[in-house]
């Protein structure tokens, strides 16, 4: 009897070690080790990618050669305080496009899960046979860097300084900026009603802007209150020009008789630096299927961007607001470096779609 | 509990035998000292409780209580009450504002774009030396100091303490500086008069290396007065590549920027609610 209860002990340790290593997915990377196929072979590297084996997911490519391996572990570790350096990888999705017996070509959705909510991002990876085994061939990142340079920026830059506290009453104070909301669109959705519209900013200096809004029925009581969040650019320097956005899941239009709506605007610190041009922009289906507008980022500034925002706002003929969107762009903008984006575009709304507006906001770690 | 205090005392002046008595002046200037005549005899407490203050002092009945101007700066109802062994009594008095001397002025908006009709409120509230508000009316002076100019004044009579005018902003930007005046104090404020939306905003563009350097020409509102450096412009260029946008900053007068062109070209500008011209150039001519 003496015995037979660590016996037991032990047998129970092995099986729960053994259920363990099936759940962790020991079986699929042990089977995967050899990569006989393709996906094995992405999916082995995407695997010790997500499990932050960047010496394993190296090894699997078979282009070692011209890949620096740094620039391999930046492209999904992230760099210069972009939104990947504060992400993880959560999952991936792999299917094949075409195939032959030497070389295939994989499309992969990498979901990360970023400070900002989640994020995908599609690829299409060749894949090539190495013997027995297959080896992801991975594109050799050729972006042009800026040479070494002095850029001088002279751009304004505006302080505020605040009537103290200690201050007596009735001294002269500086009043808030003036910002007025341009349009308001009440869209019904299928999860819940959507405000869209644009906030200008009407003052001679900059402001942080946020636009609420309360829906009211029709005994005129409050139903539900929501702010924009962060679908706007809060920092809006003189006569700039946001879009916005106001959910309200599970709302229904019947049920709303009328919108209070509320900009409210404080004085901020801001920099007029950096400017973003926004290019080729234009509405296009993604390899997924999906609309999305599409284009570049070029920073025209000196400074390195950490992390851009874009937000879009869709016009009809009319020049009616129809829609915003945003999206976060994974990469850090560099000076001169353009950078690719796509936002999302809901299929119904893009046949209604005649034109856009594209604002870059960004998030930085000195300044936001 | 002042008015607790109060009623207590206006309770004992009911019930007392009338052996102690307290005469007050009917009416004190702020910041004025006073005697408080009583009469009767033995010891007694003093109590005196103002709008803001209240204090209590051992005296002796039939004697006069001198009363400090520092215990009187504060306008309002008083009561003073003498507490004897034989009862209490009270008597009220009032504390009127001193001379005016002294002003809270408040001038909105702190900006304001040039040409704005009544865009500039001036507020001026009289007090005395003691901040007690002035009803009485007052002569205020208002003067408009705008840079380089005569300095223009207007004389208003408060109404219950206050007196304003609202003015019409200047056509020209720059700071103005607006003073009011009363007594010994003379208080300043400044007003930035900006200029108003871009009037007539037109674009040209010549040949860059990356493409097209596409700027403004000197930005102006309708009057003729610079927008500020750091109003945004917003450029658009569609060509067959896609759209192009950036917002710029004007620098210096003007909005400038670079910008790639592939094929024939359309370029327009806005700035906040305000568009420009449109300019048609064609790459590689």
């Amino acid at each position: 009897m003496k015995r037979v209860f660590p016996l037991f002990l032990g047998g129970i340790t092995l099986v729960l070690i053994i259920l363990a290593w099936f759940t962790s997915g020991g079986v699929a990377r042990r089977e995967m080790r050899q990569a006989n196929t393709p996906e094995q072979a992405v999916r082995l590297m995407l695997s010790q990618i997500q499990g932050h084996n960047f010496d394993a997911a190296y090894a699997r490519l078979s282009n070692r050669g011209d890949v620096d391996k740094n620039a391999f572990i930046r492209e999904f570790n992230g760099s210069y305080g972009s939104l990947l350096t504060y992400s993880s990888l959560e999952n991936f999705d792999i299917w094949g496009l075409h195939s032959s017996d030497q070389e295939s070509t994989m499309r992969v959705r990498l979901h990360y899960s970023t400070g900002v909510g989640p994020l995908d991002d599609v690829r299409d990876v060749k894949v090539q046979k190495s013997g027995d085994t297959w080896k992801v061939f991975w594109p050799v990142n050729n972006a042009t860097k800026l040479p070494p340079q002095v850029i001088p920026v002279n751009y304004l830059r505006w302080d505020v300084i605040g009537r103290g506290a200690g201050d007596e009453w009735g001294v002269q104070n500086v009043d808030t900026p003036q910002v007025r909301i341009l349009s308001m669109n009440a869209i019904q959705r299928p999860d819940g009603v959507t405000l869209v519209g644009e906030v200008v900013n009407e003052d001679s200096v900059p402001a942080f802007v946020n636009v609420g809004a309360t829906l009211l029925d029709h005994a005129g009581n409050e139903i539900a209150q929501e702010s924009s969040f962060d679908k706007i650019a809060h920092t809006l320097l003189p006569k700039q020009v946001s879009p916005y956005r106001i959910d309200f899941p599970n709302m229904r239009m019947e049920k709303i008789k009328n919108v209070r709506m509320d900009a409210k605007a404080l004085l901020a610190a801001a920099s007029a630096d950096p400017v973003i041009e926004v290019n080729q922009q234009k509405v296009e289906t993604d390899p997924l299927g999906k609309k999305v507008l599409s284009g570049q980022l070029t920073n025209e500034g000196g400074q390195v961007v950490d992390i851009p925002h874009v937000i879009v706002s869709y016009y009809d003929s009319n020049g009616k607001v129809v829609w915003v969107s945003d999206g976060y762009v994974a990469q850090p903008l560099l000076p001169q470096v353009p950078v690719p984006f796509a936002v999302d575009l809901p299929a119904d709304i893009s046949k209604n779609v005649q034109s856009y507006h594209v604002v870059v906001n960004h998030f930085d770690r000195v300044s936001s | 509990m002042r008015a607790v205090i109060i009623a207590a005392m206006m309770c004992f002046s009911g019930v007392s035998a009338v052996a102690s008595e307290i005469h007050a002046p009917a009416q004190v200037t702020a910041g004025t000292a006073i005697t408080i005549r009583t009469s009767g005899s033995g010891d007694a407490t003093f109590y005196l409780v103002g709008p803001a203050s209240a204090s209590k002092t051992k005296v002796q009945a039939g004697s006069n209580i001198p009363i400090d101007s520092d215990q009187l700066e504060d306008a309002g109802r008083y009561v003073a009450a003498l507490c004897a062994s034989d009862g209490c009594t009270a008597a009220n008095f009032f504390v009127k504002p001193a001379a005016a001397n002294k002003l809270s002025f408040l001038v909105h908006p702190s900006r304001v774009p040039v040409g704005t009709p009544q865009g500039i409120t001036a507020v001026a509230i009289v007090h005395d030396s003691f901040r007690n508000i002035v009803l009485q009316p007052s002569p205020v002076t208002f003067s408009i100091m705008a840079k380089n100019e005569k300095s223009v004044s207007a004389a208003r009579t408060s109404e219950n303490g206050v007196a304003w005018v609202r003015l019409t902003s200047a056509k020209k930007g720059g700071p103005t500086r607006l003073g009011a005046a009363i007594g010994h104090a003379d208080e300043i404020r400044v007003v930035q008069q900006v200029a108003a939306d871009a009037c007539n905003l037109r674009i040209k563009a010549s040949r860059a290396k990356r493409g097209f350097l596409v700027e403004t020409e000197p930005v102006h509102d309708c009057g003729g007065n610079p927008v500020p450096d750091g109003t945004v412009v917003s450029f658009t260029e569609s060509d067959a590549a896609g759209k192009t946008t950036v917002d710029v900053p004007i620098k210096r007068g003007v909005a400038k920027i670079e910008m790639p062109i592939d094929g024939s070209a359309k370029i327009t500008v806005a700035s906040g609610v305000v568009t420009g011209n449109e300019l048609e150039v064609t790459g590689g001519q």
